[in-house]
């Protein structure tokens, strides 16, 4: 059966039309105004980062021929024509990015100690008193936003250098990050239970043990696995400030342009992270599937 | 301590032995139930015990580490800039800082685009193309930012343009990731819609993707410009420009109050950012 859309007279459709493209119009001058503003903060930017046309250019090459040269041997040759020379430190690096994953192991499990301490006095659900709160959230935000390389750069002045300043500077960054996630988990959960504990008379503590750590378990342990993650990319670099790990190694090799060695440490870096991303996706969809509950 | 307690509770307490002799399963400790999480609590433990081990951590580098932490904090204040000129100086820094998170985000945003499509398992059906490009992508994310920065400070020379290539070219692969994701998780049927009006493929993708996915990725792009503001404060400790320079510069030659004063700075600008960008994302995420 044929549908005919009914078309109303000009006179009729004017006014709707002056309508559709005033507010099309109306959008656009938006979407510009937008732009320019955007267009002026770039220009300024470009400015304030000193960006030029022709560095960057003669740059340009450079960069392809930088990743040429990170594939020549001294000798000359290709990296893979001779990987024991490629690879002659292996055995050190090995024990490095070993030494690095323990610096990630140790200061996400310190930082997720902290954070699980932490997450339940910063959540509104679970505590009255607004100062304390706050006063929590406050110490999260900035254990936050304080970059992880500052606090190791201050530990490495504390401690003298060494692995421990690499672990303190990671565990504290991991509080702030998974605090905040954790109270996020725990603002959302079920009060059923913890009002259950709270009329049989349990105290605070074991309404959060009994009431609500079984609800949130597997969701802290899931954010916790993706932190430990970021912190194994996170501690291939806290040796560039001299607080143990990889980056000593590879920041010296960058630095002294031994090519080859920069190309196999990264190589291992990438493998290293890679196999360690996959592990931690397997064990993250498992704690998240139907049966570890939600 | 009131002797008997009352209630519900009073009331178990009392027929307590009765109970559990009534029901012995639920009151028998269950240790083969629990058997498992001990294993992996006990395996995290065991393991954290080797790490600080091999690590040299000791209670006793920790103590003496305090103490010495307790100093430089107490030398850190009052947070000040010494003079004005350097408070001008740092003031200029930070603009640099900013200037390379705005430049570094928008350019990884612009790059990934492109990327995050061909990513995309809706959009490229092609199998080798899609494993190809994930894959590459997993590779240049799991360089880190300061990583690049070495890298970019060879190729561009020392400054704040080798910082901006490298927050571009770390977040490039972590944008196209997300943007990929966003684009498998759009709805089919304006797709489909388009399709069946005798729209082409490009005209699909522009129709009826481009409008789901642009809101997600413009709070993405705003997310990742505040957490690169962070990013960028770093990337100066290896010469890439900014403030990082000089904030490196003070913890070395130990000027606590100039240390302190920065980081300051530093926390002040990232929480001006925040509320800033919150805005932004509301307005961005409410309007469509």
């Amino acid at each position: 059966m044929p549908h005919t859309v009914p078309i109303p007279p000009d006179a009729q459709l004017e006014p709707l039309l002056r309508r559709y493209r005033w507010s099309v119009a109306a959008k656009q001058r938006q979407l510009a105004l937008a732009v320019a503003v955007l267009a002026g903060c770039l220009l300024a930017a470009a400015a304030g980062a000193e960006l030029d046309a022709d560095k960057f250019l003669s740059g340009i090459g450079n960069f392809g021929d930088y990743f040429d040269r990170l594939l020549l041997l001294d000798s000359g040759e290709r990296v893979w024509t001779d990987p024991a020379e490629w690879f002659w430190g292996v055995h050190r690096w090995v024990r490095l990015l070993g030494e690095t994953l323990l610096i990630a192991y140790v200061g996400t499990l310190t930082g997720t100690i902290g954070a699980f301490l932490g997450c339940f006095l910063c959540s509104r659900n679970l505590v009255r008193s607004a100062w304390l709160r706050i006063a929590v959230r406050r110490a999260l935000e900035f254990c936050r936003t304080v970059p992880d390389i500052v606090f190791a750069l201050i530990f490495v002045a504390a401690f003298g250098l060494g692995a421990l300043p690499g672990v303190l500077a990671i565990a504290i960054h991991t509080t702030g990050a998974l605090g905040k996630l954790f109270s996020e988990v725990v603002e959302n959960i079920d009060m059923k239970p913890v009002e259950g504990i709270a009329s049989t008379g349990g105290s605070w503590a074991a309404q959060v043990r009994f009431g609500v750590v079984p609800q949130v378990l597997s969701n802290f342990a899931s954010y916790a696995l993706l932190r430990f993650e970021v912190n194994v990319r996170g501690a291939t670099v806290i040796g560039v400030v001299g607080a143990g790990g990889i980056g000593q190694d590879l920041i010296v090799a960058i630095r002294q342009f031994h090519t080859s060695d920069v190309s196999a440490i990264l190589l291992l870096i990438i493998v290293c992270v890679m196999v360690i991303d996959a592990l931690s996706e397997l064990l993250r969809h498992r704690l998240l599937s139907p049966e570890g509950g939600r | 301590m009131s002797d008997a307690p009352a209630g519900l509770r009073g009331a178990f307490l009392a027929r307590r032995a009765d109970m559990q002799a009534a029901h012995p399963r639920i009151f028998a400790a269950s240790w083969r139930a629990r058997s498992g999480t001990v294993a992996i609590f006990g395996g995290l433990l065991l393991v954290y015990a080797a790490g600080l081990y091999e690590l040299d951590v000791s209670p006793a580098v920790i103590f003496h580490g305090l103490g010495r932490l307790a100093d430089i904090a107490g030398l850190m204040l009052p947070p000040s800039p010494g003079s004005w000129d350097r408070f001008e100086l740092y003031l200029d820094a930070l603009g640099q800082t900013l200037s390379i998170a705005l430049l570094g985000t928008l350019t990884a945003a612009v790059l990934a685009i492109p990327f995050g499509f061909l990513a995309a398992r809706n959009v490229v059906a092609n199998a080798v193309i899609h494993f190809l490009t994930r894959r590459g992508l997993d590779t240049i994310r799991s360089v880190d930012t300061l990583i690049w920065a070495l890298i970019w400070i060879n190729v561009v020379g020392l400054g704040p343009f080798a910082g901006a290539l490298a927050i571009a070219s770390a977040d490039f692969a972590a944008f196209a990731k997300l943007m990929s994701e966003a684009i498998e998780a759009a709805d089919r049927r304006p797709v489909e819609g388009v399709a069946a009006s005798g729209g082409g493929r490009l005209a699909a993708i522009r129709f009826g993707i481009v409008p789901q996915v642009l809101p997600i990725f413009a709070s993405q792009v705003l997310y990742f410009f505040e957490s690169n503001t962070r990013s960028a404060t770093i990337i100066g400790v290896v010469g890439a420009g900014g403030i990082g320079l000089h904030l490196s510069e003070a913890i070395r030659v130990l000027e606590w109050q100039q240390t302190s004063f920065l980081i300051l700075m530093v926390l002040v600008t990232v929480a001006a950012i925040d509320a800033l960008s919150q805005r932004l994302r509301a307005a961005i995420t409410g309007r469509r």
